[in-house]
């Protein structure tokens, strides 16, 4: 680790921190020198937000120390944390949007300058001196995301952190605002601040950082220095070289149509249409993969496909029959298998004993049921046979599905589904959350079944799990299918430009950059397993990334914590599909691609 | 894994103690507090227990806390909350009432009459909620309540002397039934009658069980109260749901007033015992909608009830016991919020524990001889 002379301000080391059965942080090592912007960069579920909540006093290590200004500190809760000078911006903003900009900072801290002139004296010298622009009589609601963003790190300055932690602070804005934000933070850190920088887009964090640590699988695989690394290299310290990439290997497309969906339209209460003239057929053996930012309809067509939402107008047929009068246990038990976007909500009974939910979904099919009666015997034995040819990772089948962990959750509502022999399946994001392992099994069991003759939907915000696993490609843009590809040659920016509406038609390949295809879109990887699982933890580790990537191999398939369950449940339903436009993961890579081949050595 | 089934019943039957141990030693605060002995009062009630003929009475009335306890827990556990047993069982008591002294059929039919009488008329004031929850939307703790008053006018409607009542000195009545509908009971001599009816409790509990947890429809309800949004995406019909399970909330609850109607008033009147429906939901909270945590409860309560009045012959209130049943209500939410939070969290971490020991679950069916490939599953366990 360089340490240009500069002073430290905090440093960890050896933080490990394990959760039931599961390592979240394994041996990290973390040191932010003063005045400088350091950048925690790693997918989601690398382990970044356990390792900052440990700073930030919500939760203790179980082994390592913290030392701030070279004084080692055990922090209890926040408070501790905010004493020593730590303060965090929240990726969702904790402001009260009823109240004004003075009482939200003061808010909790009536006693530092009180709550009036002085309060008010002292805010606005703040935001001169940082340059944030904040004016304290606004009321919140009345003010744009960015400005919010400044009253965050207002509201941790007032309370005199001296190291700011920003999680993801660019996932919610535009570029201009990024830049602006950018801008602040050089502020702060020459005014000797410390500043610790969250993210997955490499293109930012090579910008603003001064020195990044790189987090995987729960440990520290190196740092670098933005100068002497080029985003590719940063992207493989992030994603492992062995980052697995589904490929579909010879087509299996029949010319017999399973699911065909003609002219579909659904309102909204009041008339807006939420999906207009959705026309598609995927055959038998054929995945239709569909691309779109979050919340252009994707959710929609999923219900009007299962029954939960019935159509406005259209038709939709399976096979022969025309389904779309259809109530929802019909159509599953006629054999359209489902695996849900968000399997706490509607694919799992959590407190429920795994066999339950085994049941779940087919309570009217063998080996569940006999006729009117429930089989559990049967339930139960199938549910064995489940847990093993799916390499669900449990103790038992009497254990609630909350005590898995979200990889081992979702194995077993695919091989719930792929059980009752689906002729059609509608996989919504198969993988998120899921760790690498587990997902590598998934793409497996949908190859297989397509081999088979099953015709699936695919939904999926990763591109290159969509473009690898897919035999046709549509994009979904605010309620219609409004593009199409063949995932042979499509790459996910050419991809991704057409999820933010900017073409449209059919989509064809132009010439890729010479280091070609492969590998460009790490960053789109580190956007995907979006949820569920916070930390994916590593159970051996790799010290320093002196030999790179390679020396994590070692350590086998991590395993997907089991998190806490209040989080897990709660970390499933943050993704909002509003700050969609931001998550758009064509734009790192673009840029990213371009500079990428020159190769130093490490 | 039969660890888990033992934990799962050590957990059951932890909520309850916990409750029940707090709420006898806030008892005693307050005894303490009015400066009596705060232990005196359970022995004394205690004492009753032992009496046949306080037995007998505690039974009784215990049969009728079960039935209430029953349409309450039914409702439970698809999260409905059905507040209107009370005005459903003493409707539906009536209706029976008004039926057995106006309709004279054999034994054989009139019973069955009745007892359908009474399913029919508990079924069709719920089922009033049930449909205005799935067609506008109505709360039906709301409407529940509502109908719960509402009832109470179409009672005393129905008492009026121009309608189905028969004034006896004071008492409204609605006539002496015909003796066919008269359900006989156990006769123990000097110690009192059984219920004919505790027998139909009993049948109650068991058809509820077998129907929650061996059919179906069972796991369907079951699975809708554990989670809305996850049943309805497996197939089943939520409104469906709310207003099968509303209107067999409502038959159970009809039959809540029978046991002493057709076992000892053969009447309905103003000395027609009320506020059942109200005890059941204490009761089915701290059974547990469990059948067999349900009977503990309603013979606890029904012990407090009749065993209560003896206190008053040794300088005690008697309230006592209700401020008992109160502070159980009370301790048994907290309690069972605690333990099932404690018990998810717990099982959370031995599930951990016994993956990081690499007790898979292939290894553990093949020493009970289920895998036959637990070659293959050591190998996963392996890894």
């Amino acid at each position: 680790m360089a340490v240009n002379g500069q002073a430290t301000a905090v440093e960890l080391a050896g933080i490990t921190k394990r959760f039931p059965g599961v390592v979240a942080n394994h041996d990290i090592h973390l040191n932010v020198r003063k005045g400088t912007v350091h950048a925690l960069v790693g997918e989601n579920g690398a382990g970044k937000s356990t390792l900052m909540k440990i700073l930030y006093g919500m939760q203790k290590p179980d082994e390592g120390t913290i030392a701030i200004d070279g004084e080692q500190v055990t922090f209890s809760s926040p408070a501790d944390a905010i004493a020593r000078g730590i303060g965090m911006v929240h990726q969702h903003f904790m402001l009260a949007d009823n109240l004004t900009v003075l009482e939200n900072v003061v808010l909790g801290s009536e006693k530092l300058h009180g709550i009036g002139g002085k309060a008010r004296r002292r805010i606005k010298e703040i935001s001169d001196r940082y340059g944030l622009g904040v004016r304290p009589d606004l009321l919140v609601e009345e003010l744009g995301v960015a400005a919010r963003q400044r009253v965050e790190i207002l509201k941790v300055l007032y309370r005199g952190a001296r190291t700011l932690i920003l999680d993801e602070p660019t996932a919610v804005l535009v570029p201009q605002e990024v830049d602006a934000l950018f801008a602040n933070l050089r502020e702060l850190k020459s005014e000797g601040l410390s500043v610790i920088f969250i993210s997955h887009k490499l293109g930012e964090v090579l910008s603003v950082a001064d020195e990044i640590t790189v987090i995987r699988r729960g440990t520290t695989v190196g740092t670098a220095v933005p100068a002497e690394t080029s985003p590719r290299q940063l992207a493989e310290l992030m994603v492992g070289s062995e980052l697995p990439t589904p490929q579909t290997a010879e087509s299996t497309v029949t010319d017999r149509p399973v699911l065909t969906v003609d002219k579909l339209r659904l309102e909204a209460p009041g008339g807006k249409a939420l999906l207009d003239d959705i026309s598609f057929t995927i055959h038998a053996g054929e995945v239709l993969g569909l691309a779109g930012v979050e919340g252009n309809g994707q959710t929609e067509l999923v219900d009007a496909l299962i029954g939960l939402k019935h159509a406005d107008s259209g038709v939709i047929t399976l096979a022969e029959d025309e389904i779309t009068a259809w109530p929802t246990r019909r159509r599953r038990e006629q054999g359209i298998g489902y695996i849900p976007e968000d399997r706490h909500r509607h694919g799992l009974l959590l407190e429920a004993p795994l066999w339950e939910n085994r049941i779940l979904g087919h309570v009217t099919e063998a080996p569940n049921a006999k006729g009117f009666w429930l089989d559990p015997k049967s339930a139960q034995e199938d549910t064995r046979r489940i847990v093993e040819a799916y390499d669900v990772r449990t103790p038992g089948i009497d254990v609630t599905a909350a005590s898995l962990s979200g990889g081992n959750q979702q194995k077993l509502i695919v091989g719930r589904e792929m059980s009752h022999k689906p002729r059609f399946l509608i996989a919504a994001h198969p993988t998120r959350g899921v760790d690498v392992g587990a997902q590598a099994q998934i793409w497996d069991q949908i190859r297989e079944a397509r081999r088979e003759g099953l015709a699936v939907l695919l939904i999926s915000a990763d591109l290159d799990e969509l473009i690898g696993l897919s035999d046709t490609l549509r994009v979904i843009y605010n309620g219609k299918l409004v593009a199409d590809a063949d995932p042979a040659t499509i790459t996910p920016e050419e991809l991704g430009s057409a999820m933010t509406g900017a073409a449209t038609g059919h989509l064809e390949h132009e010439e890729p950059p010479a280091d070609g295809p492969a590998k460009t879109s790490a960053d789109d990887a580190a956007d995907t397993p979006a949820n569920g699982a916070e930390e994916t933890p590593a159970d051996g580790s790799a010290e320093s990334s002196a030999d790179g990537p390679a020396a994590t191999q070692a350590n086998g398939p991590g395993e997907t914590p089991a998190d806490d369950p209040a989080e897990a449940q709660a970390g499933d339903s943050v993704e909002t599909p509003a700050d969609g436009p931001a998550h758009i993961p064509s734009q790192g890579p673009a840029k990213t691609q371009a500079d990428a081949p020159e190769d130093e050595a490490r | 894994m039969k660890k888990f089934d033992k934990e799962r019943v050590l957990l059951a039957v932890a909520g309850p103690v916990i409750a029940l141990a707090v709420a006898f030693a806030l008892t005693s605060v307050v005894l303490i507090a009015s400066g009596k002995n705060p232990v005196e009062p359970y022995t004394l009630m205690f004492e009753q227990a032992s009496f046949s003929d306080i037995q007998v009475l505690i039974i009784n009335q215990a049969s009728m806390y079960y039935i209430a306890a029953l349409a309450v827990a039914i409702g439970f556990r698809m999260n409905l909350f059905n507040i209107g047993v009370d005005g459903q069982y003493q409707l539906a008591a009536m209706i029976a009432a008004v039926v057995g002294a106006h309709v004279n059929l054999p034994a054989f039919l009139q019973i069955p009459l009745l007892l359908l009488t009474a399913v029919f008329t508990g079924a069709f004031w719920s089922g009033i909620a049930g449909v205005l929850k799935v067609t506008r939307g109505v709360s039906e703790v709301v409407a529940t309540i509502m109908l719960n008053a509402i009832a109470t006018s179409v009672i005393a409607y129905l008492w009026l002397p121009s309608v189905f009542g028969v004034k006896v000195g004071n008492n409204n009545t609605t006539g002496e039934m015909h003796e066919s509908g008269w359900v006989p009971g156990i006769d123990l001599g000097a110690a009192g009658e059984i219920y004919g009816l505790v027998f139909l409790a009993v049948l109650l509990g068991v058809v509820y069980w077998v129907v929650l947890n061996r059919t179906r429809f069972g796991f369907d309800l079951r699975a809708s109260g554990a989670s809305e949004s996850a049943a309805a995406a497996s197939g089943v019909d939520p409104k469906r749901m709310v207003l099968t399970a509303m209107l067999i909330s409502g038959g159970i609850a009809g039959l809540a007033g029978l046991p002493i109607l057709l076992g000892d008033t053969h009447t309905y009147s103003l000395n027609f015992p009320t506020g059942i429906g109200f005890l059941g939901i204490g009761i089915a909270l701290l059974g547990r909608n469990n059948p067999t945590g349900i009977a503990f409860a309603a013979l606890l309560w029904a012990w407090l009830d009749k065993a209560s009045p003896e206190l008053d012959f040794h300088d005690y209130d008697k309230e006592i016991a209700v401020i008992m049943q109160g502070l159980i209500v009370l301790a048994v939410v907290v309690s069972y919020e605690a333990v099932r939070e404690w018990g998810l969290r717990r099982q959370q971490r031995r599930v951990g524990a016994e993956l990081a020991a690499g007790h898979v679950l292939g290894a553990t069916a093949s020493a009970t001889g289920i895998a036959a490939d637990n070659n293959a599953q050591k190998e996963v366990a392996g890894r």
